[in-house]
């Protein structure tokens, strides 16, 4: 293991490399990362064997990506923003295909106004296209990520692409000291990719056929057993993770000083170390404030979210997103979590860092003081100067 | 290498969910439905005219041409009579028959 001075771009590249993906696919330029460019420098360099090929947009990268999976080729590609939704069309087509495909999407604003700087919105409006999403917090867990999404998604029980998030610019372009495991760790890690179903001159079969009505829920079915199935295997492989690399992981979510909570804010991404230091000093105060930091939207984690704000008073669930004319969506899926488990808590939905505006610990405090008061909906901040909020 | 045989569509259809593939991808023709109800005229291929030049191959769109003994034959049950086979033939030997 070596200590490094890392972006998330560059640790994530580094557990891509310990990977050994055998192709990746990029288009290079804007709003493309760091990423594919660290990983281009690998291959040059022969640190890793893979072909890269640069391809002329998105929507053809994860086609490539697709391609190579086809054939039975562990393949990995990278996109943000604008370019996620230029390649919304092959999301669907990779998870109905069953390409267990690796994805880092860099969570940056969507246009208009055009904007490049960091939220959620990208990555949540695709939410519904069958891909396991995860938001990762820090650079090290970017790079830890790395090596588990290959695991889960190549696992025969789940077979399904996985798109790691990593928040633009806060977490893809900052530096931190990040771990980087040694090969021989990463190899007794992750076993060699085995697809049961690929372009095989030796056993030939129809690929990526189409199926009619009376065939086509099925498919659909399964591909969403599929998808659930990942929650098992998320924690199979965390068990065998820790016991390789010495570092631990909680699943789905990640709970912080949640046991006497009676204020629990829910969040996801980057933002979660600030808020963990917000609610040391709040419970410094005496205030009973507690932290859930959703780690996979998908496979959404609705029991250990129920289950960790049983005894709480109130719910604030703060995202980087909107779901225009109604509210954020990870409010709606919290909400959908606690009807399902019988528990009517108020929860308010706030909608914050559109575009890359800043979230202060001052505002995250505000959160938790606003959540005694009762309220029941959406609250959108950032929108009157500092420290103002609307509803 | 057998080039471009028809592919034979299996009696039994699998209706169960056990008996489906995890992913779309399985053993040709077992979950392929017919698929040409929309046709309404159909190419016949002149076998005395046909070279078996192949070019009506290369140019279908659906991929419904095959040889049979050195000369072509159509797939009707996917064929959806765009034409383009009589089109491009230059011996005049496909011609579109209005389906009854």
């Amino acid at each position: 293991m070596a200590r490094k001075f890392l972006s998330g771009n560059e640790a994530f590249a580094e557990g891509i490399r310990l990977s050994k993906p055998q192709v990746i696919s990029a288009y290079p330029i804007t709003p493309q990362t760091i990423v594919v460019e660290k990983l281009s420098e690998m291959v040059e360099n022969g640190s890793l064997k893979a072909e890269f090929i640069h391809v002329e947009s998105e929507h053809s990268a994860l086609s490539c990506a697709m391609g190579a999976s086809a054939v039975g080729a562990r393949a990995f590609t990278a996109t943000s923003s604008q370019g996620l939704l230029y390649m919304a069309e092959c999301l669907t087509y990779a998870a109905g295909g069953r390409f267990p495909i690796v994805m880092m999407n860099a969570n940056r604003s969507t246009a208009l106004p055009w904007n490049i700087y960091g939220d959620q919105r990208d990555s949540l409006s695709q939410l519904d296209c069958g891909w396991i999403q995860v938001y990762a917090k820090d650079a090290q867990e970017a790079l830890d990520l790395a090596l588990m999404s290959y695991y889960v998604a190549e696992h025969r029980e789940v077979s399904t692409p996985f798109m790691v998030n990593l928040d633009g610019f806060v977490l893809t372009h900052t530096y931190e000291t990040v771990d980087v495991p040694t090969e021989e760790q990463a190899n007794r890690f992750l076993p060699a990719f085995e697809s049961d179903h690929k372009l095989d001159l030796d056993h030939p079969c129809n690929l990526a056929f189409s199926a009619g009505p009376e065939h086509n829920s099925a498919f659909k079915y399964k591909e969403h057993v599929g998808i659930l199935k990942a929650k098992g295997v998320v924690a199979q492989a965390e068990e065998k993770f820790a016991e390789i690399f010495g570092r631990e992981y909680t699943g789905l979510t990640e709970n912080y000083r949640i046991k006497d909570a009676e204020y629990v804010l829910v969040t996801l991404g980057s933002i979660f170390g600030l808020a963990k230091e917000t609610v040391d000093r709040l419970r410094e105060r005496g205030q009973k404030a507690g932290l859930i930091r959703i780690r996979y939207m998908r496979p959404f984690p609705a029991e250990e979210i129920a289950e960790a704000v049983r005894n709480a008073k109130a719910v604030a669930v703060l995202e980087k997103d909107i779901s225009f004319g109604y509210e954020g969506t990870v409010y709606t899926n919290v909400n959908s979590a606690l009807q399902k488990a019988g528990i009517s808590l108020p929860t308010v939905n706030f909608i914050g860092g559109l575009g890359g505006k800043n979230i202060s610990g001052e505002d995250i405090e505000e959160i938790f003081e606003e959540l005694k008061e009762g309220y029941r909906g959406v609250k959108f901040m950032g929108i009157g100067g500092d420290g103002q909020w609307r509803r | 290498m057998v080039m471009h045989m028809k592919p034979c569509l299996r009696e039994h259809i699998p209706s169960k969910l056990s008996e489906l593939p995890e992913a779309p991808a399985y053993e040709a023709g077992y979950l392929v439905t017919k698929n040409a109800g929309w046709r309404s005229v159909r190419p016949v291929i002149d076998r005395e005219k046909c070279v078996g030049c192949l070019q009506c191959y290369l140019y279908c769109p659906d991929g419904v041409i095959y040889r049979k003994d050195g000369k072509v034959a159509v797939d009707y049950d996917f064929c959806k009579g765009c034409g383009i086979c009589r089109k491009i033939c230059k011996l005049g030997a496909i011609k579109m028959e209005e389906e009854r």
